[in-house]
């Protein structure tokens, strides 16, 4: 479904992310994964994965593996913007330091990634842009109150880039999974987490690939007149 | 061709202008530089002097003649 395109998953090291590129690379397409740390892609590397090391919230590496994308395929068709952080606290309880880590890593280094990707994209008359958000950015959660902002701040940016972006036909796109089995609820204990699967319609956890297929649909030319919308991955969640 | 000529055709072609039109031109004097013709003109300037420019130089990006000063940054000699 993605053959000979191009694309850029940033968070692969783990969890969703590195789904996302195993599902992209398995169809077809030339993956560029992105990690901070060196050395945690290398069981996933293969001809079509490539590591890009850098941190999201570094301008310098994010331009630097723009560079070295332009310089080894001349063009990019698919960025997924999936690396984020989730910290919880009360409200009283949220120190200005956490909200800028948030806001940093979930809010502007998307925006940034995006002004990159677009400019690839604009050349090109084509691409497609994955902003992975969250159910909570739509509804909010309790102890969220930063969390679920960057997370509505996501899917704002997600619209306002698809109407401004049209024009090239460059599509945007989010994905705003509920619970999804992976570290980021590693914290959660088990009586917990029983209670969250509780309250999803399925009654199970999602699973890393039940977004990466969702992503795979947007990212491919099945959904080449789809743009600004933001596809819940939540099997009927109550949050 | 020369670098003075690369950087004139990028104007000429993505603006769609002549060349007697270049000579001082500034960002938003003519409707055919508005920021989407901009943001053309940039990717256009990316290509063909193979570099990447930095958004704050996107946004100093006010004329014909502080592009070719911004471009000395990237090792572009106009
Ligand atoms: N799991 C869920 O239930 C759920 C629900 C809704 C939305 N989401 C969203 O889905 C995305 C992926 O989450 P996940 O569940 O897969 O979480 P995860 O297992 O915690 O993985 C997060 C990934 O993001 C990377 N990352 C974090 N900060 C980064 C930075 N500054 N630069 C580069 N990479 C960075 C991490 O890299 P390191 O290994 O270096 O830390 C890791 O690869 C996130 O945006 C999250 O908010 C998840």
């Amino acid at each position: 479904m993605l053959d000979n395109k191009v694309a850029l998953v940033t968070g692969a090291s783990r969890g969703i992310g590195k789904a996302i590129v195993e599902v992209f690379a398995k169809n077809g397409a030339i993956v560029y994964a992105n990690a901070r740390k060196e050395g945690d892609l290398d069981d996933i590397i293969s001809e079509n994965i490539i590591p890009l090391y850098f941190d999201v919230t570094d301008n310098s590496g994010i331009k630097n593996a723009f560079s070295q994308i332009k310089k080894e395929q001349g063009r990019l068709d698919i960025l997924v913007n999936n690396a984020g952080i989730m910290k919880d606290a009360l409200i009283g309880m949220i120190s200005g330091e956490v909200m800028r880590e948030i806001f940093e890593t979930n809010v502007f280094a998307v925006a940034e990634l995006i002004q990159f990707a677009s400019k690839f994209m604009i050349r090109q008359k084509s691409g497609s842009i994955i902003n992975i958000s969250s159910l909570v950015g739509v509804n909010g959660n309790k102890g969220q109150l930063v969390y679920s902002a960057s997370k509505g701040a996501v899917i704002s940016m997600t619209k306002t880039a698809a109407k401004e972006l049209a024009q090239y036909n460059i599509r945007v796109n989010s994905i705003a999974p509920g619970i999804i089995d992976t570290d980021l609820h590693s914290f959660v204990g088990k009586e917990h987490m029983a209670e969250r699967i509780a309250g999803i319609g399925m009654k199970r956890l999602g699973t890393p690939c039940d977004v990466a297929n969702s992503c795979l649909f947007l990212a491919s030319d099945l959904s080449e007149y789809v743009t600004g919308q933001v596809i819940g991955v939540d099997g009927s969640a109550l949050i | 061709m020369t670098n003075l000529q690369k950087y004139e055709n990028a104007f000429i072609e993505t603006l769609g202008i002549e060349q007697n039109q270049t000579t001082n031109l500034e960002y938003q004097a003519i409707p055919e530089w508005d920021s989407i013709g901009h943001m053309s003109l940039i990717t256009a300037l990316e290509d063909v002097f193979d570099i990447m420019m930095d958004t704050d130089d996107i946004i100093d990006f006010s004329s014909f003649e502080k592009g070719k000063e911004l471009l000395k940054k990237y090792d572009v000699q106009i």
